[in-house]
């Protein structure tokens, strides 16, 4: 697969493009500028974007501000403060009071790695799904993120996107059509289909292609919005596989293998299963790729897990 | 509209305050009674807000930051003509769009709150964007003392004068009672103006519960251009009720009928009095 550029340098190139043409597009950030690669956002267009120092809260509720006077406003921050010390004006300011903002959560998931646990955004799938009236969009590689902050724009509902800071393989052909809340299948396979979301979508492929040489058929699907959930996506390929597995970066808690089970379990479908995720227990310190391979996460540790699961089938 | 009209209008809000509390059966006495001449005040006089604008991008916005005062808001909109008064007998009741904390489900409100330290920021946001458009709108958010220990205020705070936010008027109901008892037991507030003042705004007080210092106050503003307005409302809880005037336990006690007799009886000897 060849290799891009990281999702969140992509977000802020298609932004700046986008703002270019609208000046009623405006950023509001945390001194997080740096990290979210809008600092030439900033330099070529300073009318549009409202810096508030470190202090998330504050991002938010002025934020919603902004999007009630009619400004099509990005939220930016990293996604472990913002989702975490925000989110009562995640609810409350933007969700609940139906604002439209799109709420950014830069260098997500396992992103700052070393950084250790207040850097890490492992919770945020949990959080917000529990949160009525925002949807939650987790895109896989560069394609996917230049799409969702496309169709960000003219989004009706508040929306949550998640950005981490890694170069992103890309994970799609060149003509794969996106669309929030419709799952991508990036191939299709009969022994073992992954289920993955946001940037685990490009190891659930990679996987795929070493299991593909062990001869087995195994399917990919890029499940990039929590919210709203593409079910009928998922039963279907339930339906056309022997097993699944569901890959996330994020707690086992009330991510993207919870919802899958669940969807399952009250349509009666009932096959092999497995939910790849972060254990809840203190996170293992390493960089991102070495707290990936520590949980099984990784390429070879999604292929393992696969074949683990069909053996299992098997006896 | 005269000072005397606006005198018999705080009378007859404190009444359907009174009445609203009574029928739902729930509700914060104390802080809606210290708010309402303030509301009273920006409804009738101050603010270029009514039903026929309140769709256009520049009629002036409110936010109420302390939300559970709900009942002293429904008052003066039904008074408006925002909705019809008797939509009033449904607050809080199943199914109503008149819950106990404001909502953009009922017209001619601005912004959901309920939780405190959260009215500031919007109205930040909101006066930012009046600024960027040159619109002519102004920005009015009332903050109950008590959620000043809210950090969120003070963040919000900072960047208001960053910004110099001129268009935007922060009124404190500086009615000294929280919940617990007193803020400056609780968690002093004081000295409160200069707080407010080191934090680059300026800073008016005024007796938040006489209507002409309020008029006058808000004749001021803006009180120095390019700095946000905050006016501290000196008020009291219960105001106009004497039995609960500054009486911690009436921040959210429901009288019973023999309080909410005697209580309506005082509102008519007082309006009496103004006539």
């Amino acid at each position: 697969m060849m290799i891009g550029s990281p999702n969140q340098d992509v977000f802020a190139e298609t932004l700046l493009a986008l703002a270019q043409k609208d000046r009623d597009i405006l950023v509001v950030t945390s001194d997080s500028r740096g990290s979210a690669k809008l600092t030439k956002f900033g330099d070529l267009l300073p009318d549009q974007i409202v810096e508030v120092g470190i202090a998330e809260q504050n991002v938010i509720g002025i934020a919603a501000g902004l999007a009630s006077a009619g400004k099509t406003v990005f939220a930016v921050s990293p996604a472990c403060f913002l989702t975490a010390r925000a989110l009562e004006q995640i609810k409350n300011d933007v969700a609940y009071s139906d604002r439209p903002v799109k709420v950014v959560g830069i260098s997500a998931g396992l992103s700052y790695g070393t950084l250790g646990t207040t850097h890490h955004s492992l919770h945020d799938y949990a959080a917000l799904r529990a949160i009525h009236n925002i949807d939650i969009v987790a895109p896989a590689d560069n394609f996917e993120t230049r799409e969702a902050v496309k169709a960000s724009l003219n989004y009706p509902r508040p929306l949550y996107m998640r950005f981490g800071k890694r170069s992103m393989p890309h994970v799609h052909p060149a003509k794969a059509k996106f669309e929030i809340g419709k799952a991508l299948m990036i191939r299709e396979g009969s022994d073992v289909t992954f289920v993955a979301t946001g940037e685990t979508v490009a190891h659930a492929a990679q996987a795929a292609e070493v299991l593909e040489r062990d001869g087995l058929s195994c399917g990919v699907i890029s499940m990039h919005t929590l919210k709203p959930f593409d079910s009928e996506a998922l039963l279907r390929a339930a339906a056309g596989t022997r097993a699944l597995i569901t890959v996330e970066e994020h707690s086992v808690s009330g991510g993207l293998g919870e919802r899958c089970a669940s969807i399952l379990m009250e349509q009666n479908v009932y096959l092999p299963f497995k939910i790849v995720a972060i254990p809840d227990e203190h996170t293992v310190t390493g960089n991102q790729m070495e707290i990936f391979v520590h949980y099984g996460i990784s390429p070879d540790g999604l292929a393992q897990t696969a074949r683990r699961l069909l053996q299992f089938q098997l006896t | 509209m005269q000072i005397e009209e606006l005198r018999l209008k705080s009378v007859a809000y404190r009444k359907t305050v009174l009445e609203v509390i009574k029928q739902s059966g729930a509700g914060h006495t104390g802080g809606s009674l210290s708010c309402i001449d303030i509301l009273n005040v920006l409804y009738n006089h101050v603010m270029n807000v009514s039903p026929n604008n309140f769709h256009d991008p520049n009629h002036d916005r409110y936010v109420q930051s302390k939300g559970h005062s709900v009942e002293a808001l429904y008052t003066v909109l039904a008074d408006k003509d925002f909705f019809p008064r008797e939509a009033l007998q449904t607050v809080e009741r199943y199914q109503s769009p008149f819950i106990g904390h404001p909502t953009r489900h009922v017209n001619g409100i601005e912004q959901n709150t309920g939780a405190l330290g959260h009215g500031l920021a919007v109205a930040v946001g909101m006066a930012i964007a009046g600024k960027k458009d040159g619109r002519p709108y102004r920005v009015f958010t009332l903050l109950g003392d008590g959620e000043l220990a809210e950090g969120s205020n003070w963040e919000a705070a900072m960047t208001a004068s960053h910004y110099k936010l001129d268009n935007l008027i922060v009124i404190i109901d500086r009615n000294r009672l929280q919940i617990t008892g007193s803020t400056e037991a609780v968690n002093a507030l004081e000295p409160l103006a200069d707080k407010f003042c080191a934090f680059g705004m300026a800073v008016c007080e005024c007796d938040g519960n006489d209507l002409q210092a309020l008029i006058t106050t808000f004749e001021q503003v803006p009180f120095e251009p390019g700095k946000p307005n905050l006016i501290i409302a000196h008020t009291i809880k219960g105001k106009g009720i004497s039995f609960m005037e500054d009486d911690v336990h009436w921040h959210h006690r429901v009288p019973n009928d023999a309080e909410y007799q005697a209580a309506l009886s005082e509102l008519t000897e007082t309006e009496a009095g103004l006539k």
